[in-house]
């Protein structure tokens, strides 16, 4: 048996996608800088694939760039605004829980020169329009904010954030993460006043090493690779073109039905998180703290749970086992084929506890005892149910066992 | 460019980087040392040392010859190869002292050897080369006219022509220059240091506990250095450690077996061990008591594979279940001898040569091992032997089909 509740790491590759490829890597492997016929045929994926994402974000193909991925485009975006804007400013603005990808590529532009502002963030994940507005000066060119949290699931009113920039500073420009919410809430960057937005193809069921780049309408960015000038010059390098054309084909299939397919996924998280409540000690993260879980008469539980999880990830669970090592418990579930994350994993085997987990006040004794569980269009309830019978079973029996 | 040596070109100084022209060589002679009195065995040393030099080469690209000649081992390119990649793998086996590159002559007449050192020294070395130096000439084979202190003058008088910033010093050179004349000429000036030691098996076979941290590999290799080959056994605690764990202990006996050889890694599932000690034993004890069943887990597994003793990376005093006191407890479980090689080395010192053998990098990596997941916060550091038998007591009922059990686990993973 294998249960695979990793999908905010990374997603199984849908079959038509992996195919799909595989007939362009073997007949269509052009190079659509080439002349000839082959080089327009493999260029024709290309645009076909930005015509996807144009479709799917309602913007022009011309808004589109393609990345080697999620970490490409928040560094093109990042750093190839602020190099452009550098005149105009020197203030930028982010959260404290964002990827690696973001808040990296902040702290490298704080050491060369920029002063950074990382907002914090409520206990339920999400950062505080008051601060926010009292953040943004004359001198700020960009914010950076995420979509979806990849630990806690919480979602950022990005609409909002979208409003309250073009009040206080409209010159500024607006870059949202949206790698993880990419395909799980539709999210459409002319209208929520987005100049920029990063998106990734393995978190989608497309290939790795492939991603994009939303770039509004006379958004200026420099390059941060140089090369033969492919993608307007802002993207140097032969088009991965298999990935990319598989990266779309995979969008278009999650945008098919992505609301029926969130309502699914948020039935199974109500399930995952009602069933891990029945042990003790068991605590969800990333929702309205003030929402009492704990102790709740059936019915009523299921509701309470219902109604805390409207307005967040649909597909992450984070969850807190008072007494439990993450990383034992994590592996006591692998025992059982049951693959979950503790933490976050874009963060490899980091000893340092997350920075999101503390943001939102995580009681110091709960770092070390989180996992996250993440869900896909491939996730069934009875998977979920076994998951919930396995921590049934393991955690109190982990518990016996723990350092005195 | 002039240059200064100050070094000696004595093996424990590494003097490879002065050789500028490595493409004029394509014979070594392989320097050893405490294998040369080994008496009557002696044999059994040299041919151990030749076939571990033969295997490490067998890596290497090109095809060499590798044969002995009184006194000497040899190593010969007999097509292309690649200097430093084949030097390198000499340099990892034990047993050799140093080595040599060596230009090997017809014997010829003596204009012939002063005309072939001449060619050498320009080759290998700048003409304002300066330093001090001294020609060191062996006869081995007496039908050559001149002798061996013949042989320093005629040499040394050459050189001195050729290059005038060189001067003799017979005390203290800063170079010497090596003739030795047996059934070729044998020319040398360089001598690339090679770990020392003994050819490993020539000490017979021990089993080493290896964990994932510092100290262990760098013990099993300090005892293969003495010529003992090796077998290892890691302690697995699925859930409490992962498979990356296990995964970082196989690179290391990766690492460590480009000295010691091919090592036969057992890995026994160690968890309801642990736990049952958990659950009965007092929790101060527990590291002690886990520590006495590995012992006894590694004596097994010893005898199975007929090794004569137990290799541990123990240093006194570093934790609580390495004081003397802890030491002997665990000591009395097993009556094989427990090598402790690092026993007086400060934690510096285990770095140190860690760094050196490369197997530092993955022992950092920050995996949990068995021997850290239920740590007492004050265990104890004076254990009575008693006591702790009397607590291993409450095990009886279970210990038994525990053992067993694990031992149903063991996996072999050939490295």
């Amino acid at each position: 048996m294998e249960i695979y509740l990793d999908n905010s790491a990374t997603t199984r590759v849908f079959p038509e996608v992996a195919e799909f490829m595989t007939k362009i890597m073997c007949e269509d492997y052009g190079n659509p800088s080439s002349m000839h016929h082959m080089g327009v045929e493999a260029e024709k994926y290309v645009r076909q694939a930005r015509e996807i994402f144009a479709k799917i974000l309602k913007c022009e193909s011309k808004n589109i760039y393609f990345t080697s991925g999620g970490t490409e485009s928040d560094n093109l975006a990042i750093i190839g605004a602020t190099e452009s804007m550098k005149r105009r400013g020197k203030h930028l603005i982010t959260t404290s829980i964002e990827h690696p990808a973001v808040i990296n590529t902040m702290k490298h532009l704080e050491q060369e020169g920029y002063e950074v502002t990382f907002l914090p963030v409520d206990k339920s994940g999400v950062v505080r329009m008051d601060e926010l507005e009292k953040a943004i000066t004359d001198e700020t060119i960009l914010i950076s904010t995420m979509h979806i949290n990849n630990e806690i699931g919480s979602v950022q009113p990005i609409d909002e954030i979208g409003k309250i920039i073009k009040q206080k500073n409209p010159d500024a420009l607006f870059h949202v993460d949206a790698v993880q919410g990419f395909g799980k809430i539709p999210l459409y960057p002319k209208k929520a006043g987005i100049d920029l937005m990063s998106m990734s193809s393995h978190k989608i069921h497309g290939p790795k090493g492939v991603g994009a780049l939303y770039v509004g309408d006379g958004v200026r960015l420099k390059p941060i690779t140089f090369g033969g000038g492919q993608q307007d010059g802002l993207r140097s390098g032969t088009e991965n073109v298999p990935g990319i054309a598989g990266m779309a084909l995979a969008a278009k299939m999650l945008y098919e039905n992505v609301t029926s397919e969130a309502e699914k996924l948020y039935e199974l998280k109500e399930r995952l998180i009602f069933g891990a409540l029945q042990t003790e000690g068991v605590s969800v993260n990333g929702i309205d703290p003030g929402t009492d879980l704990q102790g709740t008469e059936h019915e009523s539980l299921r509701n309470a749970v219902k109604s805390a999880i409207s307005g967040t990830a649909p597909h992450i669970v984070s969850l807190s086992f008072e007494g439990v090592r993450a990383e034992v418990l994590l592996h006591a579930l692998e025992d059982r084929g049951i693959y979950v994350s503790a933490g976050s994993a874009c963060s490899t085997h980091k000893p340092e506890p997350s920075a999101t987990l503390k943001s939102i006040g995580l009681d110091k004794s709960l770092l070390d005892s989180t996992l996250r569980f993440s869900m896909s269009e491939f996730t069934t309830p009875f998977e979920i149910d076994e998951t919930v019978k396995a921590l049934g079973e393991i955690v109190p029996m982990l518990r016996r066992f723990t350092r005195r | 460019m002039s240059r200064n040596f100050n070094l000696k070109n004595k093996p424990e100084h590494n003097t490879e980087s002065r050789i500028m022209n490595k493409e004029i060589f394509k014979d070594f002679l392989i320097k050893y040392a405490e294998i040369g009195i080994k008496g009557k065995n002696r044999y059994l040393f040299e041919d151990a040392l030749i076939a571990h030099i033969q295997s490490a080469l067998s890596r290497v690209e090109g095809k060499f010859s590798v044969y002995k000649t009184p006194g000497r081992i040899f190593v010969s390119a007999l097509e292309e190869f690649d200097f430093d990649e084949t030097v390198d793998a000499i340099k990892h086996v034990f047993g050799v002292a140093g080595i040599c590159p060596i230009i090997r002559l017809e014997k010829g007449d003596p204009e012939d050897l002063k005309k072939s050192t001449v060619e050498y020294m320009h080759k290998m070395y700048e003409d304002d080369l300066s330093c001090t130096f001294k020609v060191f000439a062996r006869r081995e084979s007496k039908n050559y006219p001149l002798d061996s202190m013949q042989i320093n003058a005629v040499v040394g008088e050459v050189i001195l022509g050729e290059f005038p910033n060189l001067k003799v010093d017979v005390h203290h050179p800063d170079m010497i220059v090596y003739v030795e004349v047996r059934d070729h000429i044998y020319l040398y000036s360089e001598i690339i240091p090679g770990p020392g030691g003994m050819p490993v098996g020539t000490g017979g076979h021990a089993m080493l506990l290896l964990s994932g941290g510092i100290d262990s590999p760098v013990a099993g290799y300090m005892i293969a250095k003495r010529g003992v080959s090796l077998d290892a056994v890691y302690f697995h605690a699925p859930p409490y450690t992962s498979e990356r764990a296990l995964q970082k202990v196989v690179d290391l006996a990766k690492i460590i077996s480009k000295y010691t050889g091919p090592i036969k890694l057992h890995v026994i599932n160690f968890t309801d061990i642990q736990l049952a000690i958990y659950e009965k034993c007092p929790h101060d004890e527990l590291t002690i008591i886990m520590r006495r069943y590995m012992m006894r887990i590694a004596q097994h597994l010893a005898e199975e594979c007929g090794a004569l003793a137990l290799v541990t990376g123990e240093s006194v005093g570093q934790v609580a279940s390495q004081t003397l006191a802890s030491l002997g407890c665990t000591n009395e479980v097993t009556d094989l001898p427990v090598l402790r090689p690092l026993i007086a080395f400060d934690k510096q010192d285990i770095v140190e040569i860690s760094e050196k053998i490369g197997t530092y990098e993955t022992s950092i990596l920050p995996y949990e091992d068995c021997c850290t997941i239920f740590v007492a916060k004050h265990p104890v550091t004076k254990p009575l032997r008693k006591v702790i038998e009397r607590h291993e007591g409450n095990l009886s009922e279970v210990i038994d089909d525990l053992l067993k059990a694990a031992y149903e686990t063991e996996r072999i993973i050939e490295i």
